[in-house]
């Protein structure tokens, strides 16, 4: 074979040319997406048709044929959702037995969660430094605010309920989960043999073992084995064994991450001279955590909806403020709705869980920006 | 035999390593055995060898990224032990780029080469910030100082790896490997910058098979195999004049290429 001469000069390079219009745009990505084969093309049109089916039954049962009011069940015509209870029940879906003059406190608590949160889930927040601190005061100003003290008229946890209940439960479980699974996974790799005994014993055993299990025995074995006058508050013991239950959790999830950074990285901190936790705190887990984010966010939502089995120890959330709706004479065979709307609440916070995770795992990819 | 005197004629014989009897095993597997060494302040050393002659253990051991079981390694008057405070006085003092550069992926260069200094030197931020551009400039990237590493090329990686050890202003500069990783392209840039730090009279131990690195700057050509050091010499009679069959065979193979 002979070979062919060839050479172009810089002047007779190729000029850049538009893509093909239909590879591009609405047109290119419904092409690419939905009709790209025989096989996609029938299933874009059997989904469509589906969707076709389902959307307009769900809108005309739950708005155009719903009953929006009366006193009881036999209000409803029947035609569609009978949302009548709404008016008189909405309150205990929300704050469950708390003293109906006092909920503007736990309004004001939800307010100040926004601020509180802001500077830690997003860059840019103004006065960002400053917040920091008022979210490290947080959990302090929410707790005053709940149960009262100080001149406000205390409020037990027994009249702790609906959705409230669940974002305390969830939410301070979220908050204690998180350090502590992060001590138990690097208590499991340590290389301290009591450290590590003890934090792959408390893993196993807790991950081991239902949390509607862990429940009972903060509510009935317990307190056989405390002093007689010792009590817990029934809902710092659910908190205490939901943080506990999850930490397990998160730390096998940590511990993933942490494996999947190379050997190179904790060589290159200690050739640094950076301490054990210098190089635990700026360069490991910072890492292991961006990977993880996904795992562990997986682990709060699960969290957030296992908040539901307070019932177990006769606290009423939001779900069990349902169920009991639903068993009420003037609200019986109310079931799909009070679940549609119970459902809506947990869909609504997971969800906004879920999207957030994505944008943090965005936001801090450094490989691909090139 | 001319530039080792004229190493040790400036310094006038300060050694600032000292390795005596060393034995590792890894295991049950002999890595090291009955390594001696002394490195002067300011003498540059090669260290070569076919790969799993532990070429790598000794230099890590240096820093004490591996530790020894028998023998002992001084550096600079400190002897390294369990006693973790020995062991931080070293890592202050010693410099490491490895063959994978080990840039730390989720900050930026300046930030990669600022942790260090004050962290462990507790250096202000902007003095440390300015000694990071300063060593950046000598590395010739002064235009990363923004970027994160996975944007980098593989020779400004390991340019920044460089300059994130100078940055903690060592006595001592271990390389392991430092341009095996790299594109052929991209080597002689890394050369370049080591080519450079040794003129400036850094103490350097650098484990590579770049031959023209060695001739160019050793004062010293260590050829280690199976875990012993085989052959020492001045680059001019290393390469022209090597005395065991070991080094004979494996400099044929390796200038083959």
């Amino acid at each position: 074979m002979t070979v062919q001469p060839f050479h172009r000069s810089q002047a007779d390079l190729l000029p850049e040319r538009a893509a093909p219009a239909a590879t591009v745009g609405i047109v290119g990505w419904l092409r690419q997406n939905l009709f790209s084969s025989w096989a996609n093309t029938a299933f874009s049109l059997i989904s469509l048709y589906l969707l076709w089916l389902i959307i307009p039954t769900v809108i005309s049962w739950a708005f155009i044929d719903a009953n929006l009011a009366g006193d009881d069940r036999f209000a409803c015509n029947g035609a569609g959702a009978c949302w009548a209870w709404l008016d008189q029940r909405i309150n205990q879906f929300l704050y469950g037995f708390y003293p109906s003059d006092q909920t503007w406190r736990v309004d004001i608590a939800l307010v100040l969660l926004v601020p509180a949160l802001a500077p830690l889930l997003f860059d840019g927040v103004p006065y960002a430094r400053y917040l920091r601190w008022f979210s490290l005061a947080y959990p302090v100003i929410a707790t005053f605010l709940l149960i009262g003290g100080f001149g406000l008229e205390g409020v037990s946890t027994h009249k702790f309920g609906g959705f409230m209940l669940n974002v305390t439960v969830g939410l301070a479980g979220i908050v204690l989960s998180l350090p502590i699974g992060i001590v138990l996974a690097l208590g499991r790799r340590s290389r301290l043999p009591i450290i590590r005994m003890l934090s792959i014993g408390f893993i196993e055993l807790v991950r081991g073992v239902p949390l509607i299990t862990l429940l009972f025995v903060s509510n009935i074995i317990l307190p056989i084995f405390l002093p007689p006058d010792v009590t817990f508050d029934a809902l710092v013991r659910v908190i205490i064994m939901v943080s506990a239950f999850s930490s397990a959790y998160m730390a096998e999830v940590i511990r993933g991450g942490l494996q999947a950074i190379p050997r190179g990285q904790y060589e290159a901190a200690q050739a640094l001279g950076l301490r054990y936790w210098q190089s635990m705190g700026l360069i490991i887990l910072p890492q292991a955590l961006k990977i993880s984010i996904p795992g562990i966010v997986n682990t709060f939502i699960g969290l957030f909806k296992d908040t539901t089995l307070v019932i177990i120890i006769g606290l009423f959330d939001i779900l069990g403020i349902g169920n009991a709706m639903v068993s009420n004479p003037d609200w019986l065979g109310l079931a799909t709705e009070a679940y549609v709307f119970v459902a809506l609440f947990f869909f609504i916070t997971c969800f906004s869980m879920s999207r957030y995770s994505l944008h943090l795992e965005k936001r801090l990819d450094t490989e691909e920006r090139r | 035999m001319s530039d080792a005197t004229a190493a040790t004629s400036q310094g006038a014989s300060e050694p600032v390593i000292e390795i005596s009897s060393l034995n590792k095993w890894f295991g049950a597997f002999h890595v090291l055995r009955d390594i001696n060494l002394v490195v002067e302040r300011r003498e540059k050393i090669v260290i070569c060898g076919p790969s799993g002659s532990g070429k790598s253990t000794l230099i890590r051991c240096v820093n004490r990224l591996e530790d020894h079981q028998e023998g002992t390694i001084t550096v600079d008057g400190t002897e390294l032990t369990y006693d973790l405070k020995n062991i931080d006085t070293i890592r202050r003092e010693v410099g490491m780029v490895f063959q994978q550069f080990n840039l730390f992926p989720h900050l930026t260069v300046l930030e990669n080469l600022c942790v260090a200094p004050i962290w462990v030197r507790k250096t202000p931020r902007a003095q440390a910030e300015a000694l990071a551009h300063q060593y950046l400039e000598r590395v010739q990237i002064p235009e990363q100082a923004d970027k994160y590493p996975g944007q980098l090329s593989g020779g400004q990686q390991q340019r920044v790896a460089i300059a994130r050890s100078l940055c903690m202003e060592p006595n001592i500069m271990l390389f392991d490997e430092p341009t095996s990783a790299l594109d052929p392209e991209m080597i002689k840039e890394v050369l370049d910058v080591m080519v450079d730090l040794a003129v400036s009279g850094m103490t350097m131990i650098v484990v590579t098979h770049e031959m023209g690195f060695a001739s160019q700057v050793a004062d010293r050509v260590i050829f280690m195999d199976h875990g012993q050091i085989v052959e020492q010499n001045t680059p001019d009679e290393f390469f022209n004049n090597p005395q065991s069959d070991r080094t004979k065979l494996f400099l044929s193979q390796i200038l083959e290429k």
